[in-house]
């Protein structure tokens, strides 16, 4: 609480606003205040501030500089796609729509710097001035001489002005090879669990009791904390199975104090809930539709995953099968699965221990059309000509997906595959043709 | 606020109550750290001042053509040096009233183009009206070769041009304007002086032959030869307010508290650690900024432990910060592939190798508690992926299955063990797990 009671140059009921505002995030708040100072003195030139995503970067921020009423401009990156939008942003933001209207075109930095000193000298700060990047990683993919030159703005506008990154990735990232000024290091922690309880507790239903809805945000946070941290995401899946948590209540079954019996209840719910509308296979309206509807098992709908079924013609699925078999079978053992009068091979030679089980764990490889072709033909049971439909077929698969090709495009001989279809998708299309592909499989021997 | 001081000093030995000073304090110092004040006299570069000064004078007085070059690691002080120089140059009245000066960037002007609107901008040539500047690019270089050629050493006035991050000039398509510029410099001419700085000490081998051989080849070098006691004095004297400070009897306290500080055994540890690190102005800067953040009217001193303080958030591992904020799940896969690493010496691995060694653990414990799916573990191994501590082997992510795609960790070995110790409830298993030798 200390944290934030005193900042001279700032009055004490917008301070205690921010401190309302900002829960678990005093300690944050007060440092970064201390940095900036009074509004009149300087401030260092830049800023990083780094943490986990939803650690209460971009909001502690926003609280800051709105509720205290600092000059500032925020712009994400994310929307700066070029970088004359974020010189309109800041110009707009800081000194009005008759400042962004006299760029250019296409302006470039030094045309941003330069309107910048002749609005700053027409109206002199009085108190720093803030430019929060929101996003900032995105920065290294713009011009390389953008992020050196924000980082020493202060600098080249002469003015007193600061600009804050944030970012979930950290400082050693961002250094340009031949260094620039470095900015000031801040980093958000994440909430540990019982800050994580304090603030999700903080949005409870008022029909219910306080110690009612922290019990269940604690079952909640027992479930998903071994696997998200998110307080976005662990917030939005508070509030989808709340209703289904008060269920019981509503019929009367148990009473409030009754967590056991209530545990009872949602818990095989939640880890349901951890298959499906975490991984988004099935949306929240789907979810919140399949809670009202009580004979309906929750997760009975299918999700998005369980739609990989495909319709392909014939000759594609075998087309498809035959890449799959390449791909996942050494090109030394076709010889054994597709001649009818190989050779002996000795079996102690052909079971390699260490290569069996490791290539549906490396991945497909690469093979050539040559062999995908010589697979096809002795899996397919008709005679099949090589007609112009067979190969582009095999080019609408690479459309598809279902193929990629590895060699480049411009290598109209001898391209070259991979399959890119897993193992279920694989099986599920040989059912259909009647096919057995795990006899076929070298790593299922 | 300037003249609120004038006010106050008449009143000598006024006492000013303790908040009014700490805001002062905090003003002057912030000015002087963050804003990179001019010192009254540069400190350690006594000798690079002089000749450089020498130099410019030259070039302001008697209109000598010159070209020097500056060049310094990051933060050892080459813009505070050439602020200085120029600041003491225009004391002379001469100097002053004859001297142009054109300031170019390398980080604004990025192409020659720009550069000589700029140029022009600032020597206020003909074809400019208000801020505008008229006419094609091959027009604007004619007005200004031609306007530079008119001149002679007698009558026309000398320009200073200086070119900060020199090194990025160098990369311009031909390097017309250094060619250009340094070829006004090389004869008889309009009296110009080409100042560049850079950190690059290899700047010489950037520039083509023709524009080389024109270049005088006067450097002069900042290089950090403070020794530790030099360090300390400068850290003291940074931190110290001037005498012009309106309450003397505070300022004398204030002063008296720095010293004290700068002689205490657990700061010098610290001030060495720093110094052993880096010695440039900047990172010092930063140290001192942060401290400073502390003082308020609560505390109106600083105190070996702000430095302390400070001086460890300074040092924080980025990567150990975002290793301890993971989740159990994330933390699991990142010790798995950590054994990975270790079985197969740094070869790249993909998720379904992961997931297959975080099974084997699963079946040693035979503990279901983290029996996760497998789309469930495919989200946490693209987080990790987001934060960048993973990073695929090649670019072309598009055409490999996701669960195949190879990567590598970005973190070593005593990383992992470190936030391991100080992960919040970390499971016991999962530690034994990590400490094992072979998965």
């Amino acid at each position: 609480m200390s944290a934030l009671s005193q900042h001279p140059g700032h009055e004490e009921d917008k301070l205690q606003r921010v401190r309302e505002q900002l829960p678990c995030r005093e300690n944050q708040a007060g440092l970064l205040l201390s940095l900036l100072g009074q509004p009149q003195q300087y401030s260092y030139p830049s800023i990083f501030i780094y943490g986990h995503r939803a650690s209460g970067k971009s909001h502690v921020m926003q609280v800051l500089l709105k509720e205290l009423e600092l000059p500032h401009a925020t712009v994400s990156c994310v929307e700066c796609v070029s970088n004359s939008l974020l010189f309109e942003q800041v110009l707009l933001s800081l000194f009005g729509c008759e400042a962004a209207a006299l760029l250019a075109r296409t302006p470039s930095l030094s045309d941003f710097v330069r309107i910048y000193r002749q609005q700053c000298s027409q109206s002199p700060a009085t108190q720093t001035r803030y430019i929060v990047m929101e996003k900032a990683e995105l920065l290294r993919d713009a011009d390389a001489n953008l992020l050196p030159a924000l980082l020493r703005l202060q600098e080249l506008v002469e003015d007193n002005i600061t600009v804050i990154l944030l970012s979930e990735i950290s400082w050693d990232k961002f250094r340009p090879n031949t260094g620039c000024f470095e900015p000031l290091l801040l980093h958000f922690p994440d909430y540990s669990k019982g800050e994580l309880q304090q603030i999700l507790s903080q949005d409870r239903h008022p029909s219910y009791s306080a110690e009612f809805y922290s019990s269940y945000v604690n079952i909640l946070l027992g479930v998903f904390y071994s696997v998200c941290r998110d307080l976005r995401e662990l917030r939005h899946l508070a509030a989808l199975n709340f209703s289904k948590y008060c269920e019981p209540l509503g019929e009367g079954k148990v009473k409030e104090t009754d967590t056991h019996k209530l545990w009872r209840n949602i818990e095989p719910h939640l880890k349901k809930a951890m298959q499906t509308v975490y991984l988004r296979e099935v949306s929240s309206l789907q979810w919140e539709q399949m809670q009202q509807m009580e004979e309906k098992e929750a997760g009975a709908l299918r999700g998005l995953s369980a739609h990989t079924h495909v319709e392909l013609p014939y000759y594609s699925k075998f087309l498809l099968i035959a890449a799959y078999l390449a791909s996942y079978n050494p090109a030394r053992a076709d010889k054994r699965f597709f001649l009818k009068h190989h050779g002996k091979i000795k079996k102690t030679n052909f079971l390699k221990k260490n290569e069996k089980t490791s290539n549906h764990l490396l991945g497909p490889k690469p093979f050539p059309l040559d062999r995908l072709l010589a697979i096809f033909y002795s899996v397919v049971d008709s005679r099949v000509a090589p007609t112009a439909s067979i190969f582009s077929q095999i080019s609408s698969l690479v459309t598809l997906q279902l193929l990629s090709q590895v060699s480049h495009d411009d290598q109209l001989d001898a391209p070259k595959y991979k399959c890119a279809v897993s193992l279920d998708f694989i099986c599920a299309i040989s059912r259909t043709v009647n096919f057995e592909i795990v006899k076929y499989l070298y790593d299922f021997l | 606020m300037s003249f609120n001081i004038m006010s106050k000093r008449k009143v000598q030995d006024a006492h000013l109550p303790v908040g009014e000073c700490i805001t002062e304090v905090q003003t002057i110092l912030r000015e002087r750290l963050c804003h990179q004040r001019l010192p009254d006299k540069p400190e350690g570069v006594e000798a690079q001042h002089r000749h450089l000064l020498e130099l410019l004078k030259r070039t302001a007085i008697h209109g000598e053509s010159n070209s020097v070059l500056i060049v310094g690691p990051r933060g050892a002080g080459k813009t505070m040096l050439l602020r200085c120089v120029l600041r003491d140059l225009l004391e002379d009245k001469e100097a002053q009233k004859s001297l142009l000066q054109v300031h170019l960037n390398g980080l604004l002007q990025t192409d020659d183009r720009i550069a000589l609107k700029e140029i022009t901008r600032q020597l206020h040539l003909e074809n400019v009206v208000g801020d505008k500047v008229f006419g094609s690019f091959a027009e604007n270089l004619g007005f200004l070769l031609e306007a530079l050629k008119k001149g002679d050493r007698s009558s026309s006035r000398p320009v200073l041009f200086i070119l900060d991050e020199f090194d990025l000039f160098a990369h311009h398509k031909n390097q017309t304007l250094l060619y250009n510029l340094l070829d006004v410099s090389q004869s008889a001419q309009a009296p110009i002086s080409v100042v560049g700085v850079t950190c690059r000490l290899d700047v010489l081998e950037l520039l083509e032959k023709r524009v080389k051989s024109r270049f005088s080849h006067r450097q002069i070098h900042l290089l950090s030869s403070a020794t530790f006691a030099q360090y300390v004095e400068r850290v003291q004297t940074q931190l110290s307010v001037p005498d012009d400070f309106p309450d003397t009897k505070f300022a004398q306290e204030w002063n008296d508290s720095i010293k004290v500080l700068c002689g205490d055994k657990s700061v010098e540890e610290v001030l060495q650690r720093h110094y052993n690190s880096s010695r440039d102005f900047r990172s010092m800067h930063m140290l001192l900024m942060l401290c400073l953040s502390r003082v308020s009217v609560a505390k109106p001193a600083i105190k070996p432990a702000d430095l302390l303080e400070a001086s460890r958030l300074c040092f924080a591992d980025a990567k150990a910060n975002m290793l301890h904020g993971l989740s159990i799940l994330e933390l699991c896969l990142i010790i798995a592939m950590k054994h990975l690493n270790d079985v197969y010496e740094g070869e790249p691995f993909n998720l379904q190798m992961i997931h297959n060694e975080f099974k084997k653990f699963l079946q040693r414990k035979s503990n279901s508690m983290y029996n996760f799916e497998q789309p469930v573990i495919m989200k946490a191994f693209e987080h990790l992926q987001q934060l960048e501590l993973i990073r695929p082997v090649d670019g072309s992510a598009a055409k490999t299955q996701r669960e195949y795609q190879l990567m590598r960790l970005m973190l070593d070995h005593s990383q992992i063990m470190d936030a391991l110790q100080k992960y919040p409830q970390c499971p016991t298993d999962v530690k034994q797990w990590a400490m094992s030798a072979f998965g």
